[in-house]
This record gives structure tokens, C-alpha cells and sequence, in this order.
């Protein structure tokens, strides 16, 4: 008797447990980049703070292995999945795995190409770049030359970055892109690149790289040119934050990765709690901040 | 003598390869004990799919570790051949096409790792190592860096079928440890292998052409990592051009693991198959209960070094 009704009080106590304590996947593309490591503790602060269990897998930026930890997420029968994807093409089987498991899915920071995602939380990028841009304006007092440095052509922060920045432009008529060209995210072609600009235009007031390693590189050429040009990055790299505390950056756009992760799993909690899954992508965007001296 | 012994004794050969099996089952019980999602069907076909590309790789890696080589751009191959086959595909080719010739394409570029190794008396660690970069050199050329994506649908679903209840990816890698296995157990070729791997001047001796078996064995090796690169691309339905990085690397741990010697002349591709499922089981149990990851890369290179003492124990007494 006294063994039967420990066990029933054991069961009870698992079944309570589990009921409280719902379990929420998050696959992260790597755990070896700073960024993913703080979403990775914005999401789990907000785990706990919802009373829920986050697994966390780190696919090492391997598509292959993200496929294999999604499976496993999947057999874990975990309430929502999480996925941070290596690739936008290369996850869609597994969303469409999740999907068919009916497990719901919630991209952060990169988007997937396919399958059935219930929200999408990622830095407003295109705000970022309005952010630089009119950053830029105030510092030139409205005009003045200005160049961009592109991330990869086609990479979707190079585009949303890119808008941003040319519509803050458009609004101020007298700040004018005098150049624009692609330095695909890399400090040395952000080097070499911003050294032809430097040949080719006599007067430029103002720089805004897509993301601090081309900026870096940028303010490097500058230096070597002895002229004085304002330079605005993105992503507040810790090289890049101490460089704008030593003034060689004007700024640099902070994207705030632990509020990526804690929005992503505060929308994983809200479907566990209500049962209700958006059936199209319901884009989360999250602000980003400027980081000046 | 490892010459005489592993061939025409495979009952002693069996008996070694028990402690293997051991650590196998050790880990398959210890998993199935830790969690209870570990011993069901759809998890074990996960693993028959997470394990399918490694041993696929592994299997041409066991056929060049025999003849005392090493292969380190099978996962450049497999990513420059995966992109190839996304821009056929795309080119509108009908995809047993795009398959044929991807083969033919991978067992040639496999083949010219051989005939550099053969003919120009290079060390095979160096002529593969510069193979890897060149090859990932050329797929990032060829992509821009970019994945390829947009597959037809008869691509998309080779590598994501079920025949009759197992993965297609499982099935294709359950019929290349086949034909490995008669390949190398049951033909001449696979003789001269083990023979080359003992010992070359032997070899050369006994009327071997020794040349023709080092560019065929590499080409056996690319021809897998094409197999491998047509599921692998199908299976994320897109061709990455930094797919397979680290493969090669997986690969030669299920060979070791497995008991193949990085000295040639003695090893299986049964015990590579068993070295890839240990592997695979590991990387799947510590999924499933939840090990940080970083503690797995720990754990599977603890696991990986533990199987080969165990087995080396377990084979001197």
C-alpha cells in the first residue's frame, strides 16, 4: 500500500512537473561567436523566468548538423522549436519536418526560405540603417559627401542595412553618396576598397559600413590618407565599440542578441500558453541602438 | 603477416572485432536507459539518417587507409561535386542525368588524387590537403559563396525518400557497405589493397600494379563522396558551398574507431560502419538528454580516444 501510494504521489509529482515545466528547443546556427552565445542567455533568462526547460543545440555552423539536432528535437517531442538556421534554404526540410510533427517553429535573427514558421524575430536592420544615416546627418549638419560600404551583395543585412541608410539619405537632399561598393563584411576589402575611394573622390565628409570590420578597415585607410572623415559601423564588435571610445569610429549600431533570444522564446511561451499559432510569419522586429563616445 | 591473417581468417578477424561490437551495445544500452525517446523506431531511423553521410565517406576513407593512404578532401569533393549537381539541376538536366554524370565527375576528380600520389611520388596527406583546398577554392568560385537552392522535385526527394520504411539515405549507404564489402573482401582488387597496405615492395613483388591500385582506390573515394554529396544536397535542398567541412575528419574517426590501422593492410568497412553508428549514437544520445554543447565536442573526442584503447585492450588479451 504505502509503496502503491508512493508511486502514485511520484507519478503525480512527474505529471505536475511536466505540466509545469514545458520544454522549448533552440537550435543556434554556432556557439562559437559572442552574438549567438549572448541570444543564447537572453533566451534562457527568459526561459526561466517563464518556467520553462530550453535545450540548446549548437549545429557549429554545419547545415547537416542542424538537420540532425532538429530530428532530435523533433523526438524530443519539445513544445516549440526555436531555430537561429546556418542556412535559409538548407533548413526548410527540417521546418517542414516540424511542421509535419506539428511542433511549432519560430525563426530568430535569420529567416527561413520555407516552410510554416509561426514568427520571425530579428534586429530591425532596416532601422539600423536609417539610424546611421541620420547619425551621419546630424554629425555633417544635414550635407556633405558620404560613401557606403556594402556587406555581401544580396546577404539580407547588406540589403535591409543598405535601404535603411539610402532612405534617411533621401531625406536630407543635401547629404550626397558620392560612392557605393560592395567590401563584402571583410576588414581587408574594406581596407582596399575604401583606399580607391580615397583616389577617386576629393571630398568625402562621412563613411557608413555595413558592419564594423569593413569600418575598421575604412577608418584604417582613412588614417593612413590623414584626412578627416566621420565613420559609422554596425554591430558594436568589441574591437569596434573600443575603437569609437578612442574616437576612430563615430558610431557603431548595436543589435541586441539576448533580446533576440528573450523574444523568441516569450512568443514560444505565449503559444504553449494560449495553443494559438499565427498561421502566417508574424515578423518580430527588435530595435537596435546606437553606440557613439 | 597481417596479410595472410586478415583475409582468409575472418572468424579470428570476427572474434577481434567483438570489443567494438561491446562498446556498441554498451552505448546503445546507456542511452536507452537514459532516455526514454532513445529506443523508438523514428529515432533510430534519425540516426540511420544522421550516420548515412559519414559512413557513406567512411567507407572510401577504410579503402585508402588500407593501402596506408589518407583522404582528406573527401568533404571539399563532396561540396564542389553538390554544387555541381544544384547547377546541372538547375540547368534543367533530368536528374539521373545530373546523378551519372556527378559520379563520373566525382570518381575522376577522386582518380586524379591517385594519380598524383602514384605517379608523382607525393605523399597522399599532402596531395589530398592541397585537393581540399583547391576544391573548396573552386566551389566557392563557382557559388560566389552562396548556397545554390531552387532543386527539382525528383532531386529533392532522392535523398529525402522512404523505401519501404527506411531512409533512402540509409538505403544508399546500406548498399555501398555492400558492394565495400564484396569490393574489398571478394575481389582481387580488394586483395591488392590490403597488400599494398602491408607492404608496397611486397606488393610490387608479387606483380601488383601498384600505381593502378592507388589512382583506382581514390577514385573509389570520390565516387562515394559524389554519392554522398547527391543525398546530402537533396536532404537540405540546397548545395552549400561550405558543405562537408570537418567530414573528412568524421571519417577517418569512424575508420579508426572502427579498427582500420592508419598503418594499411588490416581493417573492415563492418567495423567502419559500427565506428560511424558509435559516433552517430553519441552525437543523438547527447542530444536527446540534453549535454551542453560544448561538453560534446568533449565527450565525443573522450568517446572516440576510449573506444580505441578499449579495443586495443580488449585485442592483446
Amino acid at each position: 500500500m504505502k509503496k502503491h501510494l508512493s508511486l502514485i504521489l511520484l507519478a503525480l509529482a512527474s505529471t505536475a512537473a511536466a505540466q509545469s515545466r514545458p520544454v522549448i528547443g533552440l537550435s543556434l546556427s554556432t556557439l562559437n561567436n559572442p552574438f549567438f552565445v549572448e541570444l543564447r542567455d537572453g533566451a534562457k533568462k527568459a526561459a526561466t523566468a517563464g518556467g520553462a526547460d530550453l535545450v540548446v543545440l549548437d549545429a557549429q555552423d554545419r547545415a547537416d548538423k542542424q538537420a540532425s539536432d532538429i530530428e532530435d528535437l523533433i523526438t524530443r517531442k519539445v513544445k516549440v522549436i526555436i531555430v537561429n538556421a546556418t542556412d535559409s534554404d538548407a533548413i526548410i526540410p527540417s521546418i517542414m519536418a516540424a511542421n509535419a510533427a506539428k511542433i511549432p517553429v519560430i525563426t530568430v535573427d535569420r529567416s527561413a526560405n520555407g516552410g510554416q514558421v509561426a514568427y520571425h524575430v530579428a534586429s530591425d536592420n532596416v532601422a539600423g540603417g536609417k539610424m546611421a544615416g541620420e547619425y551621419i546627418k546630424k554629425l555633417l549638419g544635414g550635407k556633405g559627401n558620404v560613401v557606403e560600404l556594402q556587406g555581401i551583395p544580396g546577404s539580407s543585412a547588406a540589403r535591409d542595412r543598405g535601404a535603411g541608410f539610402n532612405a534617411a539619405l533621401k531625406a536630407a537632399p543635401a547629404l550626397k553618396r558620392v560612392a557605393s561598393q560592395p567590401a563584402d563584411f571583410n576588414r581587408a576589402k574594406g581596407l582596399s576598397v575604401m583606399e580607391n575611394i580615397l583616389q577617386s573622390q576629393p571630398t568625402i565628409a562621412a563613411v557608413f559600413a555595413h558592419n564594423d570590420e569593413m569600418a575598421l578597415g575604412a577608418a584604417q585607410a582613412i588614417a593612413s590618407s590623414k584626412r578627416k572623415i566621420v565613420v559609422v559601423g554596425f554591430d558594436a564588435t568589441p574591437d569596434a565599440v573600443a575603437a569609437v571610445r578612442a574616437g576612430k569610429l563615430a558610431a557603431t549600431v548595436a543589435q541586441r542578441p539576448a533580446d533576440i533570444g528573450k523574444l523568441g522564446v516569450q512568443r514560444a511561451l505565449t503559444i504553449i500558453k494560449t495553443g494559438k499559432v499565427p498561421a502566417k510569419t508574424v515578423n518580430v522586429p527588435v530595435p537596435l541602438t546606437l553606440i557613439t563616445k | 603477416m597481417s596479410l595472410a591473417q586478415t583475409p582468409s581468417n575472418p572468424v579470428r578477424l570476427t572474434i577481434s572485432r567483438y570489443g567494438l561490437w561491446i562498446i556498441f551495445a554498451a552505448l546503445v544500452l546507456l542511452a536507452s536507459l537514459l532516455s526514454d525517446r532513445f529506443l523508438t523506431g523514428s529515432n533510430l531511423l534519425n540516426i540511420a539518417r544522421q550516420t548515412s553521410v559519414n559512413a557513406l565517406l567512411a567507407f572510401g576513407m577504410t579503402a585508402v587507409i588500407l593501402t596506408a593512404g589518407i583522404d582528406l578532401s573527401v568533404g571539399a569533393m563532396l561540396a564542389v561535386i553538390g554544387v555541381s549537381a544544384a547547377l546541372l539541376d538547375q540547368a534543367g538536366l533530368p536528374f539521373p542525368l545530373t546523378a551519372l554524370l556527378v559520379l563520373i565527375g566525382g570518381s575522376l576528380i577522386g582518380a586524379l588524387n591517385g594519380v598524383i600520389v602514384a605517379y608523382g611520388r607525393i605523399a597522399p596527406f599532402v596531395v589530398t590537403l592541397a585537393a581540399l583546398t583547391i576544391w573548396r577554392g573552386v566551389t566557392l568560385v563557382m557559388t560566389d559563396g552562396t548556397p545554390v537552392s531552387g532543386l527539382s522535385a525528383s532531386f529533392q526527394n532522392i535523398g529525402n525518400a522512404d523505401w519501404f520504411g527506411l531512409p533512402s539515405i540509409a538505403g544508399v549507404a546500406l548498399l555501398a557497405l555492400g558492394l565495400s564489402w564484396f569490393l574489398l573482401r571478394r575481389t582481387a582488387w580488394g586483395r591488392g589493397l590490403y597488400a599494398l597496405g602491408s607492404s608496397e615492395d611486397a606488393a610490387r613483388f608479387a606483380g601488383l600494379n601498384v600505381e593502378r591500385l592507388k589512382v583506382t582506390v581514390y577514385a573509389f573515394s570520390g565516387l562515394l563522396s559524389a554519392v554522398a554529396a547527391l543525398l546530402l544536397t537533396s536532404r537540405l535542398y540546397s548545395a552549400q558551398p561550405t558543405a562537408g567541412s570537418g567530414f573528412e575528419l568524421d571519417a577517418i574517426a569512424a575508420v579508426v574507431v572502427g579498427g582500420t590501422s592508419l598503418s594499411g593492410g588490416r581493417g573492415s568497412v563492418i567495423g567502419t560502419l559500427l565506428g560511424a553508428l558509435i559516433i552517430g549514437v553519441l552525437n543523438n544520445a547527447m542530444n536527446l538528454l540534453d549535454v551542453n554543447a560544448f561538453y560534446q565536442q568533449i565527450v565525443k573526442g573522450g568517446v572516440i580516444l576510449g573506444a580505441l584503447l578499449l579495443e586495443r585492450l580488449l585485442n592483446r588479451s
